[in-house]
C-alpha cells in the first residue's frame, strides 16, 4: 500500500484577488463585467455575457472551438484572459451574422453541409473568416492547413473545405 | 412502399443549420439560468485503493465556496444496483459517484466543489486536500488473457457468437491458410462538446435538467430511480448534443452530481467535465483478436475462426458484437467464433461508433487481404467468390443486400482494375502507392417510438418526439418525412425533439433513429390524416361522404380525393372549422412493440465496400490517405446531403482508427496518459483528401415501411482495414496492431 496525497499545498489556499471591472467591446457593443482577473475571454463570453455561440471543447487551445476574432485576427478565446482584451474589438459568431441575415460563410456552411453536430461550427466559421481577413487562404492546400487548428469530430472536413473555398473564390472575384 | 416525393430522398439543407452557424443552437452547458452555482469535479490520481482523508475546511473557508461534496457527506439516495442501472447498463454493479471511499479507476470523481463562480469552483477544486491508500492495479489486457471468461447474456443488443460446422475439418480442407493476431488500444469518443449538465431548481424538488445525452429519457430514468423523483420532477431537455458517437448512450456522472448538488443545496447547479475528465468514463475497449482462415484452390473459404478478448471493468460486463460479423459477411460452412472479457481496473467500456464491428472488421478484413494474396487472387475477386447470399449466422434470407453493387460501383469509381497486385509495384514519383479495400455489415434495426403530429389553424404542422439530434440530421429528415406525409411545404413543418415531456423515443444510437422515428412520423401523420378526414366529413357532407382514408391524398396543403383532385379542402380551413385551434394525433407505440416481438423472417443489414489509396514516403514512412471511395447499401436514403456527411464522417473515423487513435495507458499509474486533444490524435482538415461516397440503389420493402436501414455506422466499417491493406500494398509491411504509426513501418 502506498500513501498518496492530492493537492499537497502545505498551507491554506491563497486569499483570492477581488473581482474587478473589465470593459470589453464585443460585436460593436461596450460591456462591463465584474469578474476575477483570471477569467478567460471564453468564460467571460459564455458565463457572464450569455454569448454561448463561442464553444468550449478543451480549454487548452487544442481544439479551436473557442475561436473568436480579436481586431479581425483569429484567437483561441480560452487562451486569453478577458482583462487582456480591454480596448480590443472582439467579434464572436453572434456578431458575424444572424439567422435573418447570414454571413456568406454561414450560408456556405449550410449549403455545403459543413457541419453535423454544430459544436465546432462557430469556431470553424470564425477561423475561416479570420484567414480570409488575413488574406492567407488562396488554395485548397492552404485552407486545409490553416483550418487544421479547428477539430471537427464529426469529420465534416471535406465540406468545410468546399464551403470556405466557395467564399474565398467569391471574395477574390 | 413506393413514394413519389417532394422531400424524401432529396438533398435538403439542414433545418437546424441557421441555428448552428449563428451560435443560436443551445447545448447543455449553455442554459444560463438565474442564480446558478458551479460544480467542479475533483478526480482521483490513483487507479485503485481508497480515500483515507478529505480536509475540506480550508476550501470551505474561501468566500463563495458553497459546499464540498464527497462520500463523507453525500447521502445514500439509493441502495440497490438496479436503481443505478440505466436503459443499456451491462450486467454488474454500476459505478456510484461519491458513494464510498473505494477507488475503482483512475480519474474517478472523488469530490464536487460547488461555488458561486466557475473560476472559484475550479480554483477550490485544485487545492482540495485528499489522502489515499493506493493498492496495486491491473490494467494490462495482455496479462489477463488466461483469466478471460465468456460473458453471460450481456447488455441489450449483445448476441453471443454462434459457431457452425466444423472449423477443424474446414481448416484441413483448405489449401491456403492464414493465421494472425490483431490488436488495438482503447479509444475515446471525444465528442467536441464536453459532458455537462445544467440543473435548474424550480422549487420543491422540481428540476429542469439540461443534459448532454443521446437519450433524454434514459437520463430521466436514472435520475428518477436514484433520487426518488417523479417524472414530472425530473424533466430532461436535450435540444442539441455536440457529438455523441455512443458516449451519451449511458448517462455520465456529471448528471448525477449536478442533480445531487441541486437537491442538497436547493439551487440551480451546472457541472461541466473537462477534456481530461472525458477520459474518465466509457471508451472503445482495448481488444486482442485471433483470426484463422482456410481456402480451397478455387478461393472459396473452407474455414473461418475469429476469437476476441476485450477489456471490461471490475464492476460491469461490457459486451459488444466483435466476432459475429465474421460468421455472416462471407459464405463459409465451417465457422468457429469466440468472445471473452477480462476484468481490469478501468471504467466500464461503452459503445463507440460501430461498436464491436469496427474492431472485428479490422481483423477480418486484413485477414481477407492476406488470404487473397495467399490464394493468388485479387482482394475484390476473392470477396466476390465468397459472396454470401443468405445470412448463414441466423439461417435467414436477407431482406435486401446490394453489397455486390457496392463492390462493382465502388471499384469502377476508384479504378480498381488498374491495380497491380505486387506490393510496392505502384509509384507516384518517389512515393509508394498502395490500393487496399475492405467492407462490412451492420444491423438495420427499428425500435418502437412514439410521435405526435399537430396541425394548427394557420396550417403549420408540428411533429414531436423525444429523440435526439447529435449531428445525424434528425431535425431535418423528420421534417422532410412529415412534410411529405402531410403534403405540406417544408417551411410549414417544425420537428421538435429532446424533451421528456414529448412522446417517448428510443436512445439515439445503433443507426436506428431514422428508421424508428421516421416510420413513426409516417404513422402519426396517418393518424392525423384520419382525424382531419373525420372533421372534413362533418363540414362537407357531399365530397367526402363515405370516403375512406385510402381514397384521400394530402398535397399542396390540401386534402383531396385521389379519384378527383378537384374535390379538395384546405387543411387550414379544416382545423379552423374544428374550433379547437389544432388537431393532433399520436401513433400507437403498442403496434410497433408487438411487431418487435415477432421472430424475424429476414436478416436485415446494411453493407459497404471501401477502396483506399495511400501514398507512403519510402524514406520517412509517413502515410497519406489520398483517395477513398466508400460505396454503401443502406436501403432508402432520406437525404443524400446529410447521409453523405454521415459517411464522410465515418471515413474520417476509420482513418483515425487506422492511423492515429489510441488512448495510451501508463501501466505504472493505470491512467491514460494522452488525455487531451493535443495528444489523443484525431484527423484534422489537412489529413483529409478526396472522399467519394456512393449510395447504391437498394429497395427494401421488408425492413420497415419506409425501407430505411440507417447510415451512421456502416460507413465506418472496412475503412481501417482497407487503409492497412493499402499500406501493405504500398510497402509490403503487414501491420496488425492499430493505429499504424510511423514507428511500426520503419
Amino acid at each position: 500500500m502506498t500513501h498518496v496525497t492530492q493537492a499537497p499545498l502545505g498551507k491554506a489556499p491563497a486569499t483570492l484577488a477581488p473581482t474587478q471591472p473589465v470593459s470589453l467591446r464585443i460585436n460593436g457593443q461596450d460591456r462591463t463585467l465584474h469578474i476575477a482577473p483570471w477569467t478567460t475571454l471564453l468564460d467571460a463570453l459564455r458565463e457572464y455575457l450569455d454569448l454561448t455561440g463561442t464553444k468550449k471543447g478543451c480549454d487548452h487551445g487544442q481544439c479551436g472551438a473557442c475561436t473568436v476574432l480579436v481586431d479581425g485576427r483569429r484567437v483561441n478565446s480560452c487562451l486569453s484572459l478577458a482583462v487582456m482584451q480591454e480596448g480590443s474589438e472582439i467579434q464572436t459568431i453572434e456578431g458575424l451574422g444572424s439567422e435573418a441575415q447570414l454571413s456568406p460563410l454561414q450560408q456556405a456552411f449550410i449549403d455545403h453541409d459543413a457541419f453535423q453536430c454544430g459544436y465546432c461550427t462557430p469556431g470553424q466559421i470564425c477561423s475561416a473568416q479570420g484567414l480570409i481577413n488575413e488574406g492567407k487562404a488562396t488554395t485548397e492546400a492552404e485552407v486545409r492547413e490553416l483550418m487544421s487548428g479547428n477539430l471537427c469530430r464529426c469529420g465534416a472536413y471535406s465540406n468545410i473545405l468546399s464551403a470556405v473555398m466557395e467564399v474565398v473564390g467569391n471574395s477574390k472575384s | 412502399m413506393t413514394l413519389q416525393t417532394d422531400y424524401i430522398g432529396k438533398p435538403t439543407n439542414r433545418v437546424d443549420g441557421p441555428a448552428k452557424v449563428t451560435g443560436g443552437a443551445k447545448y447543455a452547458a449553455e442554459y444560463n439560468v438565474p442564480n446558478m452555482l458551479y460544480g467542479y469535479v475533483v478526480s482521483s490520481p490513483i487507479a485503485k485503493g481508497k480515500i483515507t482523508k478529505i480536509d475540506a475546511a480550508p476550501v470551505l473557508a474561501l468566500a463563495g465556496v458553497q459546499q464540498v461534496f464527497s462520500h463523507e457527506n453525500v447521502p445514500h439516495y439509493a441502495f440497490f444496483d438496479r436503481s443505478y442501472q440505466d436503459e443499456i447498463a451491462p450486467g454488474g454493479s454500476p459505478f456510484r459517484p461519491l458513494y464510498d471511499a473505494e477507488i475503482k479507476f483512475s480519474l474517478q470523481p472523488v469530490a464536487l466543489v460547488v461555488a458561486d463562480t466557475f473560476e472559484l469552483a475550479r480554483y477550490a477544486a485544485s487545492v482540495l486536500y485528499i489522502e489515499y491508500e493506493e493498492v496495486a492495479h491491473e490494467t494490462k489486457l495482455s496479462q489477463h488473457i488466461d483469466d478471460a471468461y465468456e460473458p453471460g447474456t450481456g447488455k441489450t443488443g449483445y448476441q453471443p457468437p454462434k459457431s457452425r460446422g466444423n472449423f477443424g475439418k474446414g481448416w484441413k480442407e483448405g489449401v491456403a491458410h492464414v493465421e494472425a493476431q490483431f490488436s488495438h488500444h482503447a479509444q475515446h469518443h471525444n465528442p467536441m462538446e464536453n459532458f455537462a449538465t445544467t440543473v435548474e431548481w424550480l422549487g420543491d424538488k422540481y428540476l429542469n435538467i439540461y443534459d448532454k445525452t443521446q437519450g433524454a429519457f434514459n437520463s430521466q430514468l436514472l435520475v428518477t430511480k436514484i433520487f426518488g423523483l417523479s417524472k414530472e420532477q425530473a424533466r430532461v431537455v436535450s435540444k442539441y448534443t455536440g457529438g455523441g458517437f455512443g458516449s451519451g448512450l449511458r448517462p455520465q456522472y456529471q448528471l448525477l452530481l449536478a442533480v445531487m448538488a441541486s437537491l442538497e443545496l436547493e439551487r440551480s447547479v451546472r457541472v461541466s467535465l473537462t477534456r481530461e475528465q472525458m477520459f474518465s468514463f466509457g471508451h472503445r475497449p482495448e481488444t486482442m483478436q485471433h483470426v484463422a482462415l482456410a481456402a480451397a484452390a478455387d478461393g472459396s473459404l473452407t474455414g473461418i475462426n475469429h476469437f476476441a478478448v476485450a477489456e471490461t471493468s471490475q464492476f460491469e460486463d461490457f459486451t459488444e458484437n466483435v466476432v459475429g460479423w465474421s460468421g455472416m459477411l462471407y459464405d463459409c460452412k465451417n465457422v468457429a467464433l469466440g468472445y471473452r472479457l477480462a476484468k481490469l481496473d478501468v471504467y466500464t467500456p461503452l459503445d463507440m461508433r460501430a461498436p464491436g464491428a469496427a474492431s472485428g472488421s479490422i481483423a477480418l478484413e486484413i485477414a481477407m487481404d492476406e488470404m487473397a494474396y495467399a490464394a493468388g487472387l485479387d482482394p475484390l475477386e476473392f470477396r466476390i467468390r465468397n459472396y454470401s447470399d443468405r445470412d448463414q449466422a441466423q439461417d435467414l434470407p436477407y431482406s435486401s443486400k446490394a453489397l455486390r453493387k457496392c463492390y462493382h460501383e465502388g471499384a469502377a469509381k476508384f479504378g480498381w482494375e488498374k491495380r497491380t497486385a505486387e506490393p510496392g509495384s505502384m509509384r507516384d514519383g518517389n512515393l509508394l502507392v498502395g490500393w487496399g479495400m475492405g467492407g462490412g455489415v451492420w444491423d438495420a434495426t427499428t425500435k418502437p417510438a412514439t410521435v405526435r403530429a399537430s396541425l394548427d389553424a394557420d396550417g403549420h404542422l408540428t411533429v414531436s418526439s423525444g429523440t435526439n439530434e447529435i449531428g445525424t440530421g434528425t431535425y431535418t429528415i423528420m421534417t422532410q418525412i412529415a412534410a411529405e406525409s402531410m403534403g405540406l411545404p417544408i417551411e410549414a413543418v417544425t420537428f421538435v425533439l429532446g424533451d421528456t415531456e414529448l412522446p417517448e423515443s428510443p436512445l439515439q444510437g445503433g443507426s436506428w433513429t431514422a428508421a424508428s422515428v421516421g416510420n413513426s412520423v409516417v404513422e402519426a401523420c396517418a393518424a392525423l390524416g384520419e382525424k382531419l378526414l373525420k372533421q372534413a366529413q362533418k363540414m362537407d357532407s357531399l365530397a367526402f361522404k363515405d370516403v375512406k382514408i385510402e381514397d384521400v391524398q394530402f398535397a399542396n396543403g390540401q386534402m383531396r380525393l385521389r379519384s378527383d383532385s378537384t374535390k379538395a379542402m384546405v387543411l387550414r380551413d379544416v382545423v379552423q372549422a374544428s374550433g379547437e385551434g389544432k388537431i393532433e394525433a399520436q401513433n400507437a407505440k403498442e403496434k410497433s412493440k408487438l411487431a418487435a416481438l415477432k421472430p424475424p423472417k429476414y436478416s436485415m443489414h446494411a453493407h459497404n465496400a471501401v477502396f483506399v489509396e495511400v501514398k507512403v514516403d519510402p524514406d520517412l514512412m509517413t502515410v497519406h490517405v489520398t483517395r477513398v471511395v466508400n460505396a454503401v447499401a443502406a436501403g432508402r436514403i432520406l437525404n443524400p446531403k446529410t447521409a453523405r456527411s454521415q459517411v464522410l464522417g465515418s471515413v474520417v473515423w476509420g482513418l483515425g482508427m487506422a492511423l492515429m487513435e489510441e488512448s495510451v495507458m501508463d501501466h505504472r499509474f493505470g491512467r491514460y496518459m494522452n488525455h487531451s486533444l493535443a495528444e489523443y490524435h484525431v484527423p484534422v482538415n489537412a489529413d483529409i483528401h478526396d472522399i467519394d461516397v456512393i449510395f447504391v440503389n437498394e429497395e427494401d420493402d421488408k425492413v420497415n415501411p419506409l425501407g430505411i436501414k440507417g447510415i451512421g455506422e456502416v460507413g465506418m466499417l472496412g475503412v481501417a482495414g482497407a487503409v492497412a491493406n493499402a499500406i501493405y500494398h504500398a510497402t509490403g509491411k503487414r501491420v496488425r496492431d492499430m493505429p499504424i504509426t510511423v514507428d511500426k513501418l520503419l
